[in-house]
């Protein structure tokens, strides 16, 4: 097992998604720098939280221009798994890998407090089994408002893509969407932190469940044994 | 006296004559003006003049307050060579460091941004956030946590609102950008802060003791570099700013407030850390902070016994044609100095082209002991370093004890008249009391702020102390840290209120399961020329030293910030206390909020029996006045043990310090948390000459707790 946390200049979270995955899951995790132009051979490529790049222009719009980028997207056409944690999840959605948009909180306001989110079925690729049907992950931002055309939505709808949804929509996301994945299932992406939650003394510990979920159709034997 | 005895500088405008106005605009009085003249045996280039007003301003010489400062015991006697050895002292470097065992330290400090903030509020507490982080990571450490003080007028004013929401939205930007949690704070509300808002922020970081750096230029011919973001014309002179009372015309002063760029922060912090981390390479490093280019260059050189030579036409520029003046002058962000190891020049310049950061080699370290600063080739000012550091003026200012205080010290509710409060009177007071924006919960600003990144944080805000764990190599240490200072108890007994300031901030730390470590503090008074000011100032600072001695908990570092007034008079003296405490164990970690129904609550201390000074006399009567609460130093120490005892020995479930609002408040407070629950009171054994000081009263060392 092999995952590799990209580092953009202003990524701030990628010491938190580093340590889900090594102390978290136990699992071999390395960092890429955004210059680099390969991506070795990682199971599961993460684009962690933060401003890359400020945030300036528009979340995520200059960093889907870095160098590594390149190497992301030919990744993903290849079918590698990509998870996009709050701002990796706007790199995602900017770079084209995910549909729809985050734009400015409704409330105008960063948010940062602890949400209840129900767990949609969205198939065999985002394996709920051991997440439940509801679990509680910190949020952190100020642009998750999550935004699609008509037509976008009802294809999310009908490929099953949506993955979670708060329950009280704290930043007014189009039907309290936090996290959707690709059509072909192997690109994910939320706004909630599983990286805020898997220490004991965490909001919760269901970041390790989502983590899993991620990894859980690709790799049944190592989650099991993690568990 | 000589002419000055420098070429012609390359800018024409630069040459005029240095006239007792521009003295007089410059902030320096004649008699300091003629000491300038005395450390250069000449006159001054208006660049120089330049310089000594920003170096000599009282946010970079504590000219007013250094002798004062003297009184804080700046280390531990409890310290063993495991623990709690103070490593670097207050004023010695940008920020104290502490040690934590195992080789592990923390380096932490409060600071200001005032007056910025009065004019830009966003900006303003944007840059205070900023600058103290540099503070920190300037000293090797990484930056993990941040938490902030806040004063502002009654919320009544639209002015008001304004700045509460610029000066929130500001510490959100820069802080949550950079990706350093906000873990905590404080803000009260009162007329006295109107129009002069307080903004202090405070940054902690961890290192090991190896890592431990200076702010020192040594070594003949160690090249000198800047770092960092380029130089352009904003927060010109904005030390002699900070050090001015707000006027009608300070929105005219707007170019001397700086422009934060939390993402440039954050690279800085990356690279800096990076190029700390290759051994031997950095000789020193300073932040370029108030005062920028000059301060770093004369007190490194100062700190290093040498003397320091620049070229400007090295310095990074934002735009063309800035001269010598404004170069020297200008408070533009996220820039450091340092200076490095001969001939391994390729490594800093590699480890910033990586970042993609400006590092540019502007000249060298000298055994001068001057600082010597070209422009074009051309010498533009020439000063010994230490004239501008060591050889500032210091003043000892007269102190006249107000005449309020006769009245105010007086005054008993009994004298006054005042009605005690009855049944019907205390059920009206309590919901009036709980929303007023003091007390209310802060849940409005908090969530705007990033507590969680860097996951570290065990205790969210909102309760006594936050707490955060801290990942030291394989290890981790749990440490608590809680700010407090009721201005109105140091308006109406300065000395005895700035003892409340540090005893409460301890009980809150003990609340939390926390044994306190070491302080910071931060001084917002009104100005010092006005001998009732320099009278709450000397009092307060009397008061801190006493408590801080009486705890053995030393000052690792400060900030000093006068002249906070607006039209209508000084502000409440508000000396913000900061203080960081140690847990032992994960199991003693202890939250204020009371546990599941069916618990049984205890008041330690005794009733409450005091009204002067109190929330309840300022939101039900409308009045500031009574004596602030007695302390009891030896009292308080017992208190605090016992309960710290209890919490250790897995007793207590929940423990809250009765401040703001008095007893039924602080029960309140332990029941809104994340379940909603009630209580039952049973106060008849206790003895209450007075109802409303009973419910409302804030007796200090009152703290009600809940049995596990």
């Amino acid at each position: 097992m092999d995952i590799a946390v990209l580092q953009f200049p202003g990524s701030n979270c990628d010491q938190d998604a580093f340590q889900l995955f090594s102390r978290g899951l136990r699992l071999p995790t390395r960092y890429v720098w955004h210059k680099d132009t390969r991506l070795g051979g990682a199971d599961l490529v993460v684009l962690p939280g933060g401003f890359s790049y400020g945030d300036y222009l528009r979340c995520g719009a200059i960093a889907r221009f870095s160098p590594v980028m390149g190497a992301v997207l030919e990744y993903a056409r290849k079918g590698g798994l990509v998870l996009g944690i709050c701002n990796g999840f706007q790199i995602l959605c900017e770079a084209g890998l995910l549909p729809g948009a985050l734009i400015r909180n409704s409330s105008l306001e960063f948010r940062c407090m602890t949400c209840e989110l129900s767990v949609e079925d969205a198939g065999p690729a985002f394996n709920p089994g051991a997440l439940g049907d509801r679990i509680r992950l910190p949020i952190g931002h100020g642009e998750g408002n999550y935004r699609i055309d008509e037509a976008g939505r009802a294809r999310l709808e009908a490929n099953r893509q949506v993955l979670l949804r708060y329950r009280e929509n704290p930043n007014g996301s189009l039907e309290g969407i936090a996290g959707v994945r690709n059509e072909g299932g192997n690109v994910f992406g939320m706004m909630p932190h599983p990286d805020r939650a898997f220490e004991r003394f965490h909001p919760s510990r269901d970041g390790l469940s989502v983590a899993r979920a991620v990894l859980a159709a690709r790799f049944p034997d190592l989650i099991r044994q993690s568990a | 006296m000589k002419r000055a005895g420098l070429p012609p500088n390359p800018d024409p405008v630069l040459n005029q004559l240095v006239t007792p106005e521009l003295v007089k605009k410059h902030g320096l009085l004649p008699d300091e003006f003629e000491q300038a003249r005395r450390h250069l045996g000449r006159d001054l280039t208006l660049t120089e003049l330049g310089i000594f007003s920003v170096m000599w301003s009282e946010h970079c010489s504590y000219k007013n307050t250094r002798p004062l400062l003297k009184g804080f015991p700046t280390e531990k006697s409890g310290a063993t060579a495991e623990f709690g050895r103070v490593l670097v002292k207050a004023g010695e470097e940008n920020a104290g460091i502490i040690d934590v065992g195992d080789g592990w330290a923390i380096a932490f400090k409060i600071e200001s941004h005032n007056h910025p903030s009065a004019i830009e509020p966003f900006e303003g507490a944007a840059t205070g956030v900023g600058g103290i982080i540099r503070d920190i990571f300037t000293m090797g450490a990484r930056p993990v946590l941040l938490t902030n003080s806040l004063r502002f007028g009654e919320l009544d004013s639209a002015a008001t609102r304004r700045l509460l929401r610029g000066v929130v939205a500001g510490i959100a930007h820069y802080g949550n950008c950079v990706g350093v949690p906000t873990v905590g704070g404080d803000i009260y509300f009162d007329r006295s802060y109107e129009g002069n808002p307080l903004v202090n922020a405070l940054c902690l970081g961890t290192l090991r003791h190896d890592q431990i750096r200076r702010g020192k230029a040594t070594g003949l011919g160690n090249p000198v570099y800047y770092v960092g973001a380029a130089t352009g014309r904003d927060g010109l002179g904005g030390a002699a700013f900070a050090s001015r009372e707000l006027s009608a015309e300070s929105a005219a002063d707007r170019p001397a407030v700086q422009k934060g760029d939390p993402f440039m922060e954050k690279l800085l912090i990356e690279a800096c850390l990076e190029m700390m981390a290759v051994p031997g390479l950095v000789v020193g490093i300073q932040d370029m902070g108030a005062a920028g280019l000059t301060c770093s260059t004369c007190e490194t050189a100062s700190r290093g016994g040498a003397g320091i030579e620049i070229e400007l036409d090295r310095v990074p520029q934002r735009e063309p044609g800035m001269n010598s003046y404004e170069i020297m002058l200008s408070e533009s962000q996220e820039r450091m100095l340092v200076i490095v190891q001969a001939g391994r020049e390729g490594e800093i310049e590699e480890v910033f082209a990586k970042w993609d950061l400006h590092a540019s080699r502007v000249g060298s370290v000298t055994d001068t002991g001057r600082m010597v600063v070209r422009h074009h080739g051309v010498p533009v000012a020439d000063i010994p370093a230490s004239a501008l550091t060591d050889g500032a003026p210091v003043y000892q200012r007269e102190a006249r004890r107000p005449a309020y205080l006769d009245e105010s010290s007086r005054w008993t509710p009994e004298g006054a008249g005042l009605a005690d409060v009855g049944i019907a009177g205390a059920q009206a007071a309590l919901p009036r009391l709980l929303s007023h924006p003091t007390i209310a919960s802060k849940r409005w600003v908090y969530r705007q702020y990033d507590h969680m990144v860097q996951h570290g944080t065990v205790v969210l805000p909102g309760s006594d102390a936050a707490v955060v764990r801290l990942r030291l190599g394989p290890g981790e240490k749990f440490i608590a840290i809680s700010n407090d200072c009721n201005g109105r108890y140091c308006y109406l007994n300065p000395r005895r209120g700035a003892m409340i300031a540090m005893v409460e901030c301890l009980r809150n730390l003990v609340c939390a399961g926390a044994t306190p470590l070491a302080m910071t503090d931060n001084l917002n008074f009104g100005n010092p020329y006005k001998p009732e000011n320099f009278y709450q100032l000397k009092e307060c600072v009397a008061g801190l030293a006493e408590a801080c001695r009486f705890f053995d908990v030393p000052v690792v570092g400060g900030n000093v910030s006068l002249y906070n007034e607006s039209p209508a008079g000084a502000i409440d003296p508000t000396p913000t206390v900061s203080v960081v405490g140690f847990i032992e164990s994960e199991a003693h970690i202890t939250r204020q909020f009371a546990g599941s129904p069916g618990g049984r609550l205890i008041l330690l201390g005794g009733a409450p029996s005091e009204i002067g000074g109190s929330q309840f006399l300022g939101i039900i009567h409308g009045m500031k006045t009574g004596d602030a609460p007695a302390v009891d130093l030896d009292a308080e120490k017992a208190l605090q043990g016992f309960l710290l005892g209890q919490i250790k020995a897995g007793r207590v479930g929940a423990a809250h310090d009765l401040s703001e609002g008095g007893l039924l408040v602080a029960v309140c407070e332990m029941l809104f948390g994340p379940a909603p629950l009630g209580a039952e009171l049973d106060l008849s054994g206790l003895p209450a000459p007075r109802q409303d000081a009973l419910l409302f009263g804030e007796s200090q060392g009152r703290p009600p707790t809940s049995r596990r």
